[in-house]
């Protein structure tokens, strides 16, 4: 078996977004969702700023059941339904009634860490001595695979469905997990995304790690600055991602809409040797990733449009733009057009993934290049390798026809995958 | 705080709970929560947790086992209450 693959629905909820259509909007505009957060500052967080998606009860209603709403207390999982049920629906799916599960439908949706909340409610209650008051909701909201099997049961499929968790590789990952399966034939249809929970539980870490940005609390839009000179850090952000994948042949013949095709993808680890560790990133394996996405999709640099890189707007900028250069083997006059969107939406970690991969895909249709907020100050070093032009600070209008995507993450894990403006 | 467990307010408690194929006047003095009302067994758990709440009462996990129907419930309610 080796069927095309295609994407024929997306949904997200982002912090500058709940929907396709304000996502869309947002990044073409530069809109930010980042904001100071009250919580932080009482918690003496270093940094105090972060970006969350806004859902309210009107929203939640929605989505869930007041039966699932009973002591609901994981964002993660409010955030991947909701992304993972509007993909759903815009592909054109039906959320199944029948008895019978769909069994040529999937799901892989990953997360670094689901229903912290809720984990933390149960940790009082057993240290109180009241195990029994955890009711029967904490194991399902608190278990990785809480979001997987949560839509799931939603949506009644009856292939592989599981939660991968690659750190914020984990979104990019999933979905060329997913391609491969569909590829070979082992199912038609997978819903792929990733969801990352929010609060002072989830971002402490890295606050703790001091590689968030400390100066920018009382100017939260300025703080997250990929590929600047003044890059101070991430800005730490939660939502999700979703996107249908679907192969060629089940998409034509139930006449779904197609945003782009995905070509192929590479998965792999520095095993943190020659530079790499837990948290920085062995170069050799960074460019071979990218090569290898290269390879299996059979086409050549020369073919990529844009890339939309991992970039979170530490110091560590420069070195990726350096392994795009040297895998892709292209020079300052030759590189494509390259972007970050975690200006506007922060670093989602194990969601980061796929936002991005959604947001990446989105410029098929919106026929531009997303604009790089907050970096005016071009980065010096990557100044020297990258004609600025290519790094535009304003959407550009522009067909883009081939899209390379890459996430990498803390266990040195890379993940890049192609992305096709779709023809028959 | 409540002093009598009425048939109403447990019906109340209960029927969120309730899958969609069962209404809620399909429930009866005598219904059997998992056996004729579908109930998820997960969900008896937080069915005691409400009841708990409702009456400021503790139901042990003996208690539990006694508790299969509407009716024992009430009863097992009232006697809980009556020892408080």
């Amino acid at each position: 078996m080796d069927n095309r693959v295609v994407i024929t629905g997306m949904g997200i909820c982002a912090p500058n977004g709940n929907n396709l259509l304000d996502f869309g909007k947002n990044l073409s505009q530069g809109i930010s969702g980042i904001e100071f957060i009250p919580k932080l500052k009482e918690l003496n967080f270093g940094c105090q700023i972060a970006g969350f998606p806004k859902v309210d009860q009107i929203y939640i209603d929605k989505y869930f059941t007041k039966i699932q709403q009973r002591g609901l207390n994981a964002s993660g999982l409010i955030y991947g339904v909701i992304a993972g049920k509007d993909a759903w629906t815009d592909a054109g799916l039906q959320i199944g009634e029948e008895a019978e599960p769909d069994w040529d439908s999937g799901i892989i949706f990953g997360t670094g860490i689901l229903g912290v909340d809720k984990f933390r409610e149960a940790i009082y209650s057993i240290d109180k001595g009241q195990v029994r008051r955890l009711g029967s909701t904490s194991v399902v909201q608190t278990m990785a695979s809480g979001i997987s099997a949560y839509l799931g049961g939603i949506l009644g499929t009856g292939n592989q469905v599981t939660t991968n968790s690659s750190a914020c590789t984990t979104g990019t990952e999933g979905l060329i997990m997913a391609f491969n399966r569909i590829k070979n034939g082992l199912a038609k249809r997978i819903l792929v995304g990733s969801c990352s929970d929010s609060g002072p539980y989830v971002w402490g870490g890295f606050d703790a790690m001091r590689i968030l940005p400390r100066k920018y609390n009382e100017n939260p839009h300025a703080a997250s600055r990929p590929l600047s000179a003044t890059a101070a850090g991430f800005v730490p952000s939660s939502g999700a991602g979703a996107l249908v994948l679907e192969s060629l042949q089940s998409a034509t013949e139930r006449k779904a809409k197609v945003y782009a095709e995905v070509l192929g993808g590479a998965i792999n680890s520095g095993g943190q040797r020659g530079g790499g560790s837990i948290t920085a990133p062995n170069p050799t394996a960074v460019r071979r990733c990218i090569r290898l996405a290269l390879e299996h999709s059979q086409i050549k640099a020369e073919e990529i449009d844009a890339i939309n890189g991992h970039l979170t707007a530490t110091a560590k900028d420069p070195e990726e733009v350096r392994n795009w250069l040297e895998a892709l083997k292209l020079n300052r006059e030759s590189f494509p057009y390259l972007n970050s969107f975690k200006s506007t939406i922060g670093h989602g970690l194990a969601a980061s993934g796929s936002i991005e991969c959604v947001g990446t895909v989105l410029q098929f249709k919106h026929q531009e290049i997303f604009g790089n907020v907050n970096c005016e100050d071009l980065h010096p070093e990557i100044e020297k390798e990258v004609l600025p032009g290519r790094i535009p600070t304003k959407s550009l209008a522009y067909k883009p026809k081939i899209i390379a995507k890459a996430s990498f993450g803390f266990g040195d894990v890379n993940a890049c995958v192609i992305f096709k403006a779709f023809k028959d | 705080m409540e002093n009598s467990p009425r048939y109403d307010d447990l019906l109340k408690i209960i029927q969120p709970y309730l899958p969609e194929d069962i209404t809620p006047n399909q429930v009866g003095p005598k219904s059997h929560f998992v056996e004729e009302l579908n109930i998820n067994s997960a969900h008896l758990v937080d069915i005691v947790l409400d009841v708990e709440d409702k009456y400021d009462i503790v139901l042990e996990n003996e208690d539990m086992d006694q508790m299969q129907t509407v009716d024992q419930a009430i009863e097992l309610i009232q006697k809980k209450l009556a020892a408080k």
